[in-house]
């Protein structure tokens, strides 16, 4: 502890008015003060030094506050328990975290699920607007084109062999290029030849048939059958494989 | 003159260095930087007041610094560290301020 301060000036720490030093006296200290900035003397030499050690600490003491972590002026128990702490954070993090991950899988499997039923779906949506002669279709197939003779091909006939064609696995099925045959599909006959869903159609019919083409040419050459039933009205019938045959015509649902 | 100059050196060493704490004095330093500003203001004083001796004032520099330092010393071995390092703190705080007090009267006055 400093021991400059003699015993009978100690009092003088406390703020006490009346017990103030005389001007004459701090003239005299700020004077000492004025005199040891101009002139330097061995005291001064060893104040400095010491001063310097202090300053050269007090700056190595701020550096390793401010740089260092916190951690570093922490003694062996705050220490322990910081460490326990952030041992206890992390297991709570690990627990949230495998929560979480359960979570995501559980929206994975849930999602797998909803992407399996909306390929199902968009597919059955497909089928089905073939069906309903709502979609262009492309396939292989087989090109019917039956030309008239001299008298109009009966309609009974014509129905018989959309009939075929659809039990033989045709998939969709229009008729020259402009009508598509669809499942409430109707014919009718008219003086100038046939009338289907409301178009009037002539000889030739191009019959278009998406399907496997051997079963369906199969179906139309049976003993008794359309071709034989076209051939006996007098008509010729051609029919052709296709590998690839475009359907365009739309059904128009009536709405 | 040469007082103010070695408080400078010292800053400029420490800054151009910036040497590392060894692990063992880490708790010390805070409390000896304190205990010798502590000595530091005292001799001010005391040099404003006519009775400084450089002599009084380097072994009070050390010795402030050494008791401090073992005082937080015996108080990590005991397991008060904390404790006591904050009543060295606060004793030195006192005497720095009551210093700071009567420097104050010689300097401006008031």
């Amino acid at each position: 502890m400093p021991d400059e301060v003699p015993h009978a000036t100690e009092d003088r720490a406390d703020d006490r008015a009346d017990d103030r030093p005389d001007n004459q006296a701090e003239e005299v200290g700020l004077q000492r003060l004025r005199d040891a900035v101009f002139r330097p003397s061995r005291a001064q030499a060893v104040v400095g030094v010491l001063l310097a050690a202090l300053g050269f600490a007090a700056i190595i003491q701020v550096r390793t506050n401010t740089t260092d972590n916190a951690f570093a002026g922490y003694r062996e128990q705050d220490l322990v328990n910081v460490l326990s702490g952030l041992a206890g954070t992390s297991q709570r993090a690990q627990t949230e975290i495998n929560q979480l991950e359960a979570a995501r899988r559980q929206l994975e499997a849930s999602r797998q699920a909803q992407r399996a039923a909306l390929s199902a779906a968009q597919k059955q949506e497909q089928e089905l607007g073939i069906l309903a002669g709502l979609v262009p279709v492309t396939g292989p197939g087989i090109r019917v084109t039956v030309t008239e003779g001299p008298q109009h091909v009966d309609v009974d006939s014509v129905l018989d062999t959309i009939e075929e064609l659809r039990s033989a696995g045709a998939e969709a099925m229009q008729v020259n290029g402009k009508v598509r045959l669809v499942a409430q599909s109707s014919v009718q006959s008219t003086p100038s030849g046939l009338e289907i869903d409301g178009t009037e159609l002539t000889s030739p019919y191009v019959l278009d048939v998406i399907g496997d083409p051997h079963t369906l040419q199969g179906a139309l050459s049976l003993i008794d059958g359309p071709i034989s039933q076209f051939k006996d009205s007098g008509a010729t019938v051609d029919v052709q494989q296709e590998k690839a045959i475009d359907i365009t015509a739309l059904h128009k649902p009536a709405s | 003159m040469i007082a103010a100059l070695g408080l400078l050196v010292g800053v400029v060493l420490g800054l151009i260095f910036t040497p590392d704490v060894p692990a063992g004095l880490d708790p010390y330093l805070p409390i000896a930087v304190v205990a010798a500003l502590d000595a530091v203001f005292g001799a001010l004083r005391a040099y404003l007041e006519g009775i400084f001796d450089d002599k009084v004032f380097v072994v009070s520099f050390l010795s402030n610094v050494v008791i401090a330092a073992s005082i937080v010393y015996l108080g990590d071995k005991l397991g008060v560290g904390g404790q006591l390092s904050t009543g060295v703190i606060v004793v030195l705080g006192i005497r720095i301020f009551s210093n700071v007090a009567q420097i104050r009267r010689y300097v401006f006055h008031a």
